[in-house]
Protein backbone atom coordinates (compact mmCIF):
# COMPACT_ATOMS: atom_id res chain seq x y z
CA UNK A 1 0.00 0.00 0.00
CA UNK A 2 1.41 3.41 -0.88
CA UNK A 3 1.98 6.09 1.68
CA UNK A 4 -1.15 7.57 3.14
CA UNK A 5 -2.45 10.36 0.97
CA UNK A 6 -4.25 13.41 2.20
CA UNK A 7 -7.61 11.78 1.63
CA UNK A 8 -6.71 8.68 3.58
CA UNK A 9 -5.86 10.62 6.67
CA UNK A 10 -8.59 11.44 9.11
CA UNK A 11 -6.87 14.58 10.29
CA UNK A 12 -7.39 17.85 8.56
CA UNK A 13 -5.50 21.02 9.33
CA UNK A 14 -7.59 24.12 8.86
CA UNK A 15 -6.26 27.63 9.05
CA UNK A 16 -8.50 30.30 10.51
CA UNK A 17 -7.47 33.92 10.24
CA UNK A 18 -5.55 36.14 10.74
CA UNK A 19 -8.04 38.03 8.61
CA UNK A 20 -11.32 36.65 9.77
CA UNK A 21 -14.31 38.63 11.04
CA UNK A 22 -14.96 36.27 13.94
CA UNK A 23 -11.51 36.41 15.46
CA UNK A 24 -12.13 39.97 16.66
CA UNK A 25 -8.93 41.28 15.18
CA UNK A 26 -5.89 39.63 13.73
CA UNK A 27 -5.78 36.30 15.48
CA UNK A 28 -4.72 33.22 13.59
CA UNK A 29 -5.88 29.86 14.87
CA UNK A 30 -4.63 26.64 13.34
CA UNK A 31 -7.21 23.92 13.88
CA UNK A 32 -6.54 20.24 13.75
CA UNK A 33 -9.76 18.49 12.86
CA UNK A 34 -11.15 15.01 12.61
CA UNK A 35 -14.24 15.63 10.57
CA UNK A 36 -16.20 18.15 12.57
CA UNK A 37 -14.35 17.45 15.79
CA UNK A 38 -11.51 19.64 17.01
CA UNK A 39 -8.44 17.63 17.99
CA UNK A 40 -6.34 20.62 18.89
CA UNK A 41 -5.72 24.29 18.24
CA UNK A 42 -2.72 26.51 18.05
CA UNK A 43 -2.89 30.27 18.29
CA UNK A 44 -0.53 32.42 16.28
CA UNK A 45 -0.47 35.89 17.72
CA UNK A 46 1.65 39.01 17.51
CA UNK A 47 0.26 40.59 14.36
CA UNK A 48 -0.61 43.69 16.35
CA UNK A 49 2.58 43.82 18.40
CA UNK A 50 3.74 47.40 18.78
CA UNK A 51 6.31 47.01 21.54
CA UNK A 52 4.34 48.93 24.15
CA UNK A 53 6.65 47.81 26.94
CA UNK A 54 9.74 48.98 25.06
CA UNK A 55 8.09 52.30 24.28
CA UNK A 56 7.42 52.68 27.98
CA UNK A 57 11.13 52.53 28.75
CA UNK A 58 11.74 55.39 26.33
CA UNK A 59 9.06 57.78 27.54
CA UNK A 60 8.54 59.67 30.75
CA UNK A 61 5.85 58.43 33.10
CA UNK A 62 3.37 61.05 31.97
CA UNK A 63 4.19 60.63 28.28
CA UNK A 64 3.57 56.91 28.42
CA UNK A 65 0.05 57.23 29.84
CA UNK A 66 -1.75 57.70 26.49
CA UNK A 67 -0.05 54.60 25.07
CA UNK A 68 -1.74 52.26 27.53
CA UNK A 69 -5.15 53.28 26.15
CA UNK A 70 -4.17 51.63 22.88
CA UNK A 71 -3.89 48.16 24.35
CA UNK A 72 -7.44 47.24 25.25
CA UNK A 73 -8.96 50.00 23.18
CA UNK A 74 -12.54 49.13 24.02
CA UNK A 75 -11.75 49.58 27.72
CA UNK A 76 -9.22 52.39 27.56
CA UNK A 77 -10.36 53.92 30.82
CA UNK A 78 -9.53 50.73 32.72
CA UNK A 79 -6.07 50.59 31.19
CA UNK A 80 -5.45 54.17 32.20
CA UNK A 81 -6.70 53.57 35.72
CA UNK A 82 -4.39 50.60 36.21
CA UNK A 83 -1.38 52.51 34.97
CA UNK A 84 -2.13 55.58 37.08
CA UNK A 85 -2.64 53.44 40.18
CA UNK A 86 0.68 51.68 39.58
CA UNK A 87 2.64 54.91 39.24
CA UNK A 88 0.81 56.37 42.22
CA UNK A 89 1.82 53.31 44.20
CA UNK A 90 5.47 53.90 43.29
CA UNK A 91 5.12 57.56 44.27
CA UNK A 92 3.26 56.47 47.40
CA UNK A 93 0.42 58.91 46.83
CA UNK A 94 -3.30 58.38 46.57
CA UNK A 95 -5.77 60.22 44.39
CA UNK A 96 -8.12 62.53 46.33
CA UNK A 97 -11.63 61.22 47.11
CA UNK A 98 -13.27 63.35 44.44
CA UNK A 99 -10.97 61.98 41.78
CA UNK A 100 -11.55 58.43 43.01
CA UNK A 101 -15.31 58.76 42.72
CA UNK A 102 -15.09 60.13 39.17
CA UNK A 103 -12.63 57.38 38.29
CA UNK A 104 -15.09 54.76 39.50
CA UNK A 105 -17.94 56.27 37.49
CA UNK A 106 -15.95 56.41 34.27
CA UNK A 107 -14.37 52.99 34.75
CA UNK A 108 -17.71 51.33 35.38
CA UNK A 109 -19.25 53.10 32.39
CA UNK A 110 -16.36 51.73 30.40
CA UNK A 111 -16.96 48.25 31.75
CA UNK A 112 -20.53 48.48 30.50
CA UNK A 113 -19.34 49.76 27.12
CA UNK A 114 -16.84 46.91 26.85
CA UNK A 115 -19.42 44.28 27.80
CA UNK A 116 -21.91 45.80 25.36
CA UNK A 117 -19.49 45.59 22.48
CA UNK A 118 -18.68 42.04 23.51
CA UNK A 119 -22.36 41.13 23.62
CA UNK A 120 -23.11 42.61 20.23
CA UNK A 121 -20.20 40.99 18.42
CA UNK A 122 -20.54 37.67 20.23
CA UNK A 123 -24.21 37.46 19.25
CA UNK A 124 -23.35 38.52 15.72
CA UNK A 125 -20.76 35.74 15.46
CA UNK A 126 -23.37 33.22 16.42
CA UNK A 127 -25.90 34.55 13.97
CA UNK A 128 -28.05 36.88 16.05
CA UNK A 129 -27.74 40.17 14.22
CA UNK A 130 -30.29 42.23 16.13
CA UNK A 131 -28.49 42.67 19.48
CA UNK A 132 -25.62 44.47 17.78
CA UNK A 133 -27.88 47.38 16.87
CA UNK A 134 -29.35 47.49 20.34
CA UNK A 135 -26.02 47.55 22.16
CA UNK A 136 -24.48 50.11 19.85
CA UNK A 137 -27.35 52.43 20.66
CA UNK A 138 -26.55 52.31 24.39
CA UNK A 139 -22.80 52.31 23.91
CA UNK A 140 -23.18 55.54 22.01
CA UNK A 141 -24.64 57.17 25.13
CA UNK A 142 -21.59 56.13 27.14
CA UNK A 143 -19.19 57.36 24.49
CA UNK A 144 -21.04 60.67 24.48
CA UNK A 145 -20.37 61.01 28.20
CA UNK A 146 -16.68 60.25 27.61
CA UNK A 147 -16.56 62.76 24.81
CA UNK A 148 -18.17 65.45 26.91
CA UNK A 149 -15.78 64.71 29.76
CA UNK A 150 -12.43 64.51 28.00
CA UNK A 151 -12.99 65.07 24.31
CA UNK A 152 -12.23 61.52 23.22
CA UNK A 153 -14.58 58.63 22.71
CA UNK A 154 -12.37 55.58 22.48
CA UNK A 155 -8.78 56.15 23.62
CA UNK A 156 -9.81 58.51 26.33
CA UNK A 157 -6.71 59.19 28.43
CA UNK A 158 -9.24 60.30 31.01
CA UNK A 159 -7.03 60.16 34.11
CA UNK A 160 -3.74 61.69 35.13
CA UNK A 161 -1.16 60.32 37.51
CA UNK A 162 -2.38 61.51 40.89
CA UNK A 163 -6.00 62.04 39.98
CA UNK A 164 -7.81 63.73 37.14
CA UNK A 165 -6.91 66.46 34.73
CA UNK A 166 -10.44 67.70 34.14
CA UNK A 167 -13.18 68.70 36.50
CA UNK A 168 -16.51 67.06 35.80
CA UNK A 169 -18.40 69.03 33.20
CA UNK A 170 -21.61 70.82 33.91
CA UNK A 171 -24.52 68.40 33.91
CA UNK A 172 -22.38 65.26 34.03
CA UNK A 173 -24.11 63.89 37.12
CA UNK A 174 -27.46 64.43 35.47
CA UNK A 175 -26.40 62.76 32.26
CA UNK A 176 -24.91 59.76 34.07
CA UNK A 177 -28.03 59.37 36.21
CA UNK A 178 -30.21 59.54 33.13
CA UNK A 179 -28.10 56.87 31.50
CA UNK A 180 -28.44 54.55 34.50
CA UNK A 181 -32.17 55.02 34.55
CA UNK A 182 -32.48 54.33 30.84
CA UNK A 183 -30.02 51.44 30.80
CA UNK A 184 -31.47 48.85 33.18
CA UNK A 185 -34.66 48.31 31.14
CA UNK A 186 -32.44 48.01 28.07
CA UNK A 187 -30.59 45.12 29.68
CA UNK A 188 -33.96 43.46 30.10
CA UNK A 189 -34.46 43.94 26.38
CA UNK A 190 -31.23 42.13 25.57
CA UNK A 191 -32.23 39.33 27.87
CA UNK A 192 -35.60 39.09 26.23
CA UNK A 193 -33.88 38.68 22.90
CA UNK A 194 -31.33 36.12 24.01
CA UNK A 195 -31.53 34.54 27.44
CA UNK A 196 -34.32 32.08 26.76
CA UNK A 197 -33.87 32.07 23.01
CA UNK A 198 -33.73 28.45 21.94
CA UNK A 199 -31.11 28.91 19.21
CA UNK A 200 -28.95 30.98 21.54
CA UNK A 201 -29.09 28.31 24.22
CA UNK A 202 -28.47 25.49 21.76
CA UNK A 203 -25.34 27.21 20.57
CA UNK A 204 -23.97 28.14 24.02
CA UNK A 205 -25.01 25.71 26.74
CA UNK A 206 -22.26 23.24 27.46
CA UNK A 207 -19.91 24.75 24.90
CA UNK A 208 -16.31 25.63 25.78
CA UNK A 209 -16.43 24.48 29.37
CA UNK A 210 -13.65 25.64 31.65
CA UNK A 211 -13.77 24.40 35.23
CA UNK A 212 -12.64 26.43 38.22
CA UNK A 213 -9.59 24.19 38.55
CA UNK A 214 -8.61 24.74 34.92
CA UNK A 215 -9.13 28.48 35.28
CA UNK A 216 -6.64 28.58 38.13
CA UNK A 217 -4.13 26.44 36.26
CA UNK A 218 -4.25 28.75 33.27
CA UNK A 219 -4.42 31.95 35.26
CA UNK A 220 -7.80 32.77 33.75
CA UNK A 221 -9.56 35.64 35.48
CA UNK A 222 -12.54 37.90 35.01
CA UNK A 223 -15.99 36.76 33.89
CA UNK A 224 -14.55 33.40 32.77
CA UNK A 225 -13.45 32.60 36.30
CA UNK A 226 -16.69 33.83 37.84
CA UNK A 227 -18.76 31.78 35.39
CA UNK A 228 -16.88 28.74 36.69
CA UNK A 229 -18.20 29.39 40.17
CA UNK A 230 -15.30 31.26 41.76
CA UNK A 231 -16.52 34.35 43.55
CA UNK A 232 -13.46 36.44 42.95
CA UNK A 233 -13.27 40.00 41.83
CA UNK A 234 -10.33 42.30 42.56
CA UNK A 235 -12.73 45.12 43.30
CA UNK A 236 -13.85 43.11 46.32
CA UNK A 237 -10.73 41.05 47.07
CA UNK A 238 -8.25 43.93 47.04
CA UNK A 239 -10.30 47.11 46.66
CA UNK A 240 -8.73 50.10 44.97
CA UNK A 241 -9.95 53.57 44.15
CA UNK A 242 -12.60 53.42 46.87
CA UNK A 243 -14.51 50.36 45.64
CA UNK A 244 -14.87 49.19 49.24
CA UNK A 245 -17.38 52.00 49.77
CA UNK A 246 -19.87 50.70 47.25
CA UNK A 247 -22.43 48.03 47.72
CA UNK A 248 -22.48 45.51 44.88
CA UNK A 249 -22.43 41.79 44.28
CA UNK A 250 -20.14 39.50 42.36
CA UNK A 251 -22.30 37.48 39.99
CA UNK A 252 -21.22 33.87 39.60
CA UNK A 253 -22.52 30.83 37.75
CA UNK A 254 -21.73 27.17 38.36
CA UNK A 255 -21.14 25.56 34.97
CA UNK A 256 -18.27 27.43 33.35
CA UNK A 257 -19.71 27.21 29.86
CA UNK A 258 -20.28 29.87 27.24
CA UNK A 259 -23.86 30.44 28.30
CA UNK A 260 -22.88 31.06 31.91
CA UNK A 261 -20.28 33.56 30.83
CA UNK A 262 -23.00 35.39 28.94
CA UNK A 263 -25.20 35.49 32.05
CA UNK A 264 -22.31 36.66 34.24
CA UNK A 265 -21.50 39.56 31.93
CA UNK A 266 -25.16 40.58 31.74
CA UNK A 267 -25.32 40.58 35.53
CA UNK A 268 -22.08 42.52 35.77
CA UNK A 269 -23.59 45.30 33.70
CA UNK A 270 -26.45 45.55 36.18
CA UNK A 271 -23.98 45.63 39.08
CA UNK A 272 -21.95 48.34 37.35
CA UNK A 273 -25.08 50.46 37.16
CA UNK A 274 -25.52 49.95 40.89
CA UNK A 275 -21.97 51.15 41.54
CA UNK A 276 -22.35 54.15 39.26
CA UNK A 277 -25.61 55.18 40.90
CA UNK A 278 -23.97 55.12 44.33
CA UNK A 279 -20.86 56.93 43.18
CA UNK A 280 -22.63 59.66 41.28
CA UNK A 281 -24.95 60.31 44.22
CA UNK A 282 -22.17 61.50 46.47
CA UNK A 283 -19.16 62.77 44.57
CA UNK A 284 -17.15 64.42 47.36
CA UNK A 285 -16.01 68.00 47.01
CA UNK A 286 -12.33 68.78 46.99
CA UNK A 287 -9.26 68.76 44.80
CA UNK A 288 -9.03 66.40 41.84
CA UNK A 289 -5.25 66.01 41.71
CA UNK A 290 -2.92 64.86 44.47
CA UNK A 291 0.38 66.64 44.94
CA UNK A 292 2.63 64.71 42.60
CA UNK A 293 4.85 67.48 41.27
CA UNK A 294 5.27 68.59 37.69
CA UNK A 295 7.99 66.06 36.95
CA UNK A 296 7.05 62.56 37.96
CA UNK A 297 10.09 60.89 39.42
CA UNK A 298 9.33 57.92 41.65
CA UNK A 299 12.08 56.72 44.00
CA UNK A 300 14.04 53.59 43.10
CA UNK A 301 11.77 50.64 43.54
CA UNK A 302 9.21 48.39 41.97
CA UNK A 303 5.53 47.69 42.36
CA UNK A 304 2.88 45.44 40.92
CA UNK A 305 -0.63 46.87 40.89
CA UNK A 306 -3.60 45.20 39.31
CA UNK A 307 -7.23 46.04 38.78
CA UNK A 308 -10.34 44.22 37.69
CA UNK A 309 -10.57 45.22 34.05
CA UNK A 310 -13.65 44.12 32.07
CA UNK A 311 -11.66 41.13 30.81
CA UNK A 312 -9.93 40.05 33.99
CA UNK A 313 -6.92 40.96 36.06
CA UNK A 314 -4.99 43.74 34.40
CA UNK A 315 -1.66 44.29 36.11
CA UNK A 316 1.20 46.70 35.76
CA UNK A 317 4.64 45.83 37.10
CA UNK A 318 6.77 48.94 37.00
CA UNK A 319 10.43 49.19 37.97
CA UNK A 320 11.78 52.65 38.69
CA UNK A 321 15.46 53.53 38.70
CA UNK A 322 14.76 56.94 40.19
CA UNK A 323 14.72 58.75 36.85
CA UNK A 324 11.82 60.32 35.01
CA UNK A 325 11.38 57.28 32.80
CA UNK A 326 10.32 53.84 33.92
CA UNK A 327 13.18 51.35 33.87
CA UNK A 328 10.74 48.61 32.97
CA UNK A 329 7.01 48.51 32.43
CA UNK A 330 5.42 45.12 32.32
CA UNK A 331 1.77 44.80 31.46
CA UNK A 332 -0.03 41.68 32.58
CA UNK A 333 -2.82 41.56 30.05
CA UNK A 334 -5.94 39.55 30.85
CA UNK A 335 -6.72 38.83 27.18
CA UNK A 336 -3.31 37.29 26.52
CA UNK A 337 -3.47 34.99 29.51
CA UNK A 338 -7.11 34.05 28.99
CA UNK A 339 -6.55 33.25 25.32
CA UNK A 340 -4.13 30.53 26.31
CA UNK A 341 -7.06 28.50 27.62
CA UNK A 342 -8.64 28.43 24.14
CA UNK A 343 -7.12 25.05 23.35
CA UNK A 344 -8.51 23.48 26.51
CA UNK A 345 -11.95 24.94 25.84
CA UNK A 346 -12.12 23.97 22.18
CA UNK A 347 -10.58 20.49 22.28
CA UNK A 348 -13.17 17.81 21.66
CA UNK A 349 -15.76 20.31 20.56
CA UNK A 350 -17.17 20.96 17.12
CA UNK A 351 -15.56 23.22 14.59
CA UNK A 352 -18.75 25.29 14.48
CA UNK A 353 -18.24 26.13 18.15
CA UNK A 354 -14.79 27.65 17.75
CA UNK A 355 -16.30 31.01 16.84
CA UNK A 356 -18.49 30.95 19.94
CA UNK A 357 -15.52 30.05 22.09
CA UNK A 358 -13.25 32.77 20.73
CA UNK A 359 -16.09 35.22 21.24
CA UNK A 360 -16.77 34.17 24.80
CA UNK A 361 -13.18 34.75 25.96
CA UNK A 362 -13.67 38.41 25.02
CA UNK A 363 -10.22 39.14 23.68
CA UNK A 364 -8.97 42.35 22.24
CA UNK A 365 -5.98 41.70 20.04
CA UNK A 366 -4.49 45.08 20.81
CA UNK A 367 -4.05 43.86 24.34
CA UNK A 368 -3.02 40.32 23.48
CA UNK A 369 -0.19 41.54 21.28
CA UNK A 370 0.58 44.90 22.86
CA UNK B 1 27.64 49.11 18.77
CA UNK B 2 25.28 47.80 21.43
CA UNK B 3 26.60 50.31 23.96
CA UNK B 4 26.15 53.18 21.55
CA UNK B 5 22.59 52.37 20.71
CA UNK B 6 21.73 51.83 24.31
CA UNK B 7 23.12 55.19 25.31
CA UNK B 8 21.19 56.88 22.57
CA UNK B 9 17.92 55.11 22.98
CA UNK B 10 17.66 55.26 26.71
CA UNK B 11 19.02 58.74 27.26
CA UNK B 12 18.03 61.01 24.45
CA UNK B 13 14.29 61.46 25.00
CA UNK B 14 14.11 61.76 28.75
CA UNK B 15 17.40 62.59 30.39
CA UNK B 16 17.93 66.13 29.09
CA UNK B 17 14.50 67.23 30.24
CA UNK B 18 14.99 66.83 33.97
CA UNK B 19 18.50 68.28 33.73
CA UNK B 20 17.12 71.39 32.09
CA UNK B 21 14.08 71.74 34.27
CA UNK B 22 15.56 70.99 37.62
CA UNK B 23 18.88 72.70 36.90
CA UNK B 24 18.77 74.83 40.03
CA UNK B 25 17.91 72.04 42.42
CA UNK B 26 19.69 69.46 40.30
CA UNK B 27 23.16 70.73 41.34
CA UNK B 28 22.99 68.79 44.55
CA UNK B 29 21.00 65.87 43.22
CA UNK B 30 23.58 63.81 41.27
CA UNK B 31 25.53 62.35 44.23
CA UNK B 32 22.62 60.44 45.81
CA UNK B 33 21.58 59.15 42.39
CA UNK B 34 24.24 56.43 42.12
CA UNK B 35 23.87 54.69 45.47
CA UNK B 36 20.09 54.95 45.36
CA UNK B 37 18.65 51.53 46.03
CA UNK B 38 15.22 50.19 46.72
CA UNK B 39 14.54 50.91 50.38
CA UNK B 40 13.13 47.59 51.37
CA UNK B 41 12.09 46.45 54.78
CA UNK B 42 12.51 42.87 55.93
CA UNK B 43 9.51 40.62 55.49
CA UNK B 44 8.86 38.33 58.42
CA UNK B 45 5.82 36.18 58.91
CA UNK B 46 4.78 32.62 59.51
CA UNK B 47 5.15 31.98 55.81
CA UNK B 48 8.73 33.22 55.65
CA UNK B 49 9.65 31.13 58.68
CA UNK B 50 8.09 28.08 57.04
CA UNK B 51 9.83 28.70 53.73
CA UNK B 52 13.09 29.38 55.53
CA UNK B 53 12.86 26.02 57.26
CA UNK B 54 12.14 24.14 54.05
CA UNK B 55 14.46 25.90 51.62
CA UNK B 56 17.17 27.28 53.93
CA UNK B 57 20.08 28.66 51.97
CA UNK B 58 18.19 28.50 48.71
CA UNK B 59 16.28 31.63 49.60
CA UNK B 60 18.58 34.60 49.78
CA UNK B 61 16.28 37.30 51.05
CA UNK B 62 12.78 38.05 52.26
CA UNK B 63 11.86 41.67 51.72
CA UNK B 64 8.98 44.04 51.42
CA UNK B 65 8.60 47.27 49.48
CA UNK B 66 5.53 49.52 49.65
CA UNK B 67 3.76 46.74 51.46
CA UNK B 68 4.38 44.24 48.66
CA UNK B 69 6.28 41.15 49.75
CA UNK B 70 8.86 39.34 47.71
CA UNK B 71 11.61 36.82 48.12
CA UNK B 72 14.84 36.36 46.24
CA UNK B 73 15.85 32.77 45.58
CA UNK B 74 18.55 30.89 43.76
CA UNK B 75 17.47 30.13 40.18
CA UNK B 76 17.39 26.35 40.63
CA UNK B 77 15.09 26.73 43.65
CA UNK B 78 12.36 28.71 41.92
CA UNK B 79 10.32 25.82 40.53
CA UNK B 80 10.47 23.82 43.79
CA UNK B 81 9.36 26.94 45.65
CA UNK B 82 6.47 27.48 43.24
CA UNK B 83 5.45 23.86 43.68
CA UNK B 84 5.71 24.05 47.45
CA UNK B 85 3.74 27.30 47.56
CA UNK B 86 1.02 25.80 45.38
CA UNK B 87 0.69 22.47 47.18
CA UNK B 88 1.38 23.35 50.79
CA UNK B 89 0.45 27.01 51.16
CA UNK B 90 -2.25 27.56 48.55
CA UNK B 91 -0.63 29.96 46.09
CA UNK B 92 -2.55 28.38 43.25
CA UNK B 93 -2.54 31.15 40.66
CA UNK B 94 0.56 32.21 38.77
CA UNK B 95 -0.23 35.80 37.84
CA UNK B 96 2.76 36.65 35.73
CA UNK B 97 6.29 35.75 34.72
CA UNK B 98 8.51 38.52 33.54
CA UNK B 99 12.09 39.73 33.54
CA UNK B 100 14.14 42.89 33.93
CA UNK B 101 17.48 43.44 32.21
CA UNK B 102 20.38 45.02 34.12
CA UNK B 103 23.23 44.85 31.59
CA UNK B 104 25.83 46.23 34.02
CA UNK B 105 25.34 43.37 36.45
CA UNK B 106 27.12 40.08 36.13
CA UNK B 107 23.87 38.25 36.80
CA UNK B 108 22.22 40.25 34.15
CA UNK B 109 18.57 39.29 34.30
CA UNK B 110 16.13 39.38 37.12
CA UNK B 111 13.29 36.92 36.63
CA UNK B 112 10.08 37.71 38.44
CA UNK B 113 7.25 35.31 39.19
CA UNK B 114 4.10 36.76 40.71
CA UNK B 115 1.86 34.30 42.53
CA UNK B 116 -1.48 34.80 44.20
CA UNK B 117 -3.46 32.71 46.65
CA UNK B 118 -7.23 32.76 46.35
CA UNK B 119 -7.55 31.30 49.84
CA UNK B 120 -5.27 33.79 51.58
CA UNK B 121 -6.02 36.73 49.27
CA UNK B 122 -2.30 37.40 49.17
CA UNK B 123 0.09 38.14 46.36
CA UNK B 124 3.85 37.68 46.52
CA UNK B 125 6.74 37.86 44.09
CA UNK B 126 9.53 35.38 43.67
CA UNK B 127 12.64 36.85 42.14
CA UNK B 128 15.82 35.28 40.96
CA UNK B 129 18.94 36.57 39.26
CA UNK B 130 20.52 34.79 36.35
CA UNK B 131 23.41 35.45 34.00
CA UNK B 132 23.03 35.63 30.23
CA UNK B 133 22.87 32.15 28.74
CA UNK B 134 21.60 30.43 31.87
CA UNK B 135 18.54 28.31 31.15
CA UNK B 136 16.14 28.37 34.08
CA UNK B 137 13.83 25.43 34.54
CA UNK B 138 10.33 25.91 33.16
CA UNK B 139 7.42 26.37 35.54
CA UNK B 140 4.91 24.81 33.13
CA UNK B 141 4.91 21.60 35.17
CA UNK B 142 3.55 23.50 38.15
CA UNK B 143 1.43 26.17 36.47
CA UNK B 144 0.41 25.49 32.84
CA UNK B 145 -0.14 29.22 32.34
CA UNK B 146 3.63 29.70 32.44
CA UNK B 147 3.75 28.32 28.90
CA UNK B 148 2.93 31.54 27.05
CA UNK B 149 4.37 33.79 29.72
CA UNK B 150 7.76 32.10 29.48
CA UNK B 151 7.62 32.16 25.71
CA UNK B 152 7.13 35.90 25.92
CA UNK B 153 10.12 36.23 28.24
CA UNK B 154 12.18 34.26 25.74
CA UNK B 155 10.91 36.38 22.88
CA UNK B 156 11.67 39.67 24.58
CA UNK B 157 14.80 38.83 26.57
CA UNK B 158 16.32 35.74 24.99
CA UNK B 159 16.11 33.71 28.17
CA UNK B 160 15.51 30.09 27.19
CA UNK B 161 13.61 27.93 29.64
CA UNK B 162 14.85 24.37 29.99
CA UNK B 163 12.34 21.57 29.31
CA UNK B 164 9.71 24.01 28.12
CA UNK B 165 7.27 22.12 25.84
CA UNK B 166 7.24 24.76 23.09
CA UNK B 167 10.19 27.13 23.44
CA UNK B 168 9.77 29.50 20.53
CA UNK B 169 8.91 33.11 19.91
CA UNK B 170 5.34 34.18 20.53
CA UNK B 171 4.74 37.82 19.64
CA UNK B 172 7.51 38.47 17.13
CA UNK B 173 8.02 36.62 13.85
CA UNK B 174 10.17 33.49 14.02
CA UNK B 175 12.96 35.04 11.98
CA UNK B 176 13.27 38.17 14.11
CA UNK B 177 16.80 39.21 15.05
CA UNK B 178 17.51 40.04 18.67
CA UNK B 179 15.39 40.38 21.77
CA UNK B 180 13.81 43.82 22.04
CA UNK B 181 13.46 44.28 25.77
CA UNK B 182 17.17 43.87 26.36
CA UNK B 183 18.59 47.24 27.22
CA UNK B 184 21.20 47.03 24.46
CA UNK B 185 18.52 46.66 21.81
CA UNK B 186 18.12 50.20 20.54
CA UNK B 187 14.62 51.28 19.69
CA UNK B 188 15.73 52.36 16.19
CA UNK B 189 17.89 49.30 15.43
CA UNK B 190 15.27 47.44 13.53
CA UNK B 191 14.31 50.40 11.34
CA UNK B 192 17.93 51.18 10.57
CA UNK B 193 18.69 47.59 9.68
CA UNK B 194 15.69 47.35 7.41
CA UNK B 195 16.65 50.54 5.57
CA UNK B 196 20.21 49.31 5.14
CA UNK B 197 19.24 45.84 3.95
CA UNK B 198 16.47 46.88 1.63
CA UNK B 199 17.49 50.29 0.36
CA UNK B 200 21.24 50.00 0.71
CA UNK B 201 21.62 53.40 2.34
CA UNK B 202 22.26 54.64 5.86
CA UNK B 203 19.09 55.61 7.65
CA UNK B 204 19.21 59.20 8.77
CA UNK B 205 17.50 58.50 12.11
Amino acid sequence: MPEATFLDANELVLNMGPQHPSTHGVLRVILKLDGEKILGTECVIGYLHRGVEKIGENRTYAMFAPYVDRMDYVAAVSNGLGYCLAVEKLLNVEAPPRAQAVRVILTELNRIASHLLWLGTHALDIGAITPLFYVMREREEILNIFEAYCGARLTTHAFRIGGLQYEVYEGMEKQVKAFCKMFLPRVDEYEELLTENRIWKDRLVGVGVLTAEQCKQFGVTGPLLRAAGVKWDLRKAQPYSGYEKYDFEIPTRPNGDTYDRYIVRIQEMRQSVRIIEQAVEGIPEGPILAKVGKVIKPPVGEAYVSIEAPKGELGYFIVSDGSTQPYRVRVRPPSFVNLQALDTMARGGLVADIVAIIGTIDIVLGEVDR
Amino acid sequence: MPEESKAESSQSPGKPAPAGKGAAGGEKKPPPKKPAVMETTPWESELTAQLGRVFGEQILEFASYLGQNFLVARPEAVVPILRYLRDEVGFDYLVDVTAVDYPEREERFELIYIVYSFGRNERIRIKTRIRDGYEPETATGVHPTANWLEREVYDMFGIRFAHHPDMKRILLPDDWQGHPLRKDYGILDMDNRWVKDNLGIESGQ
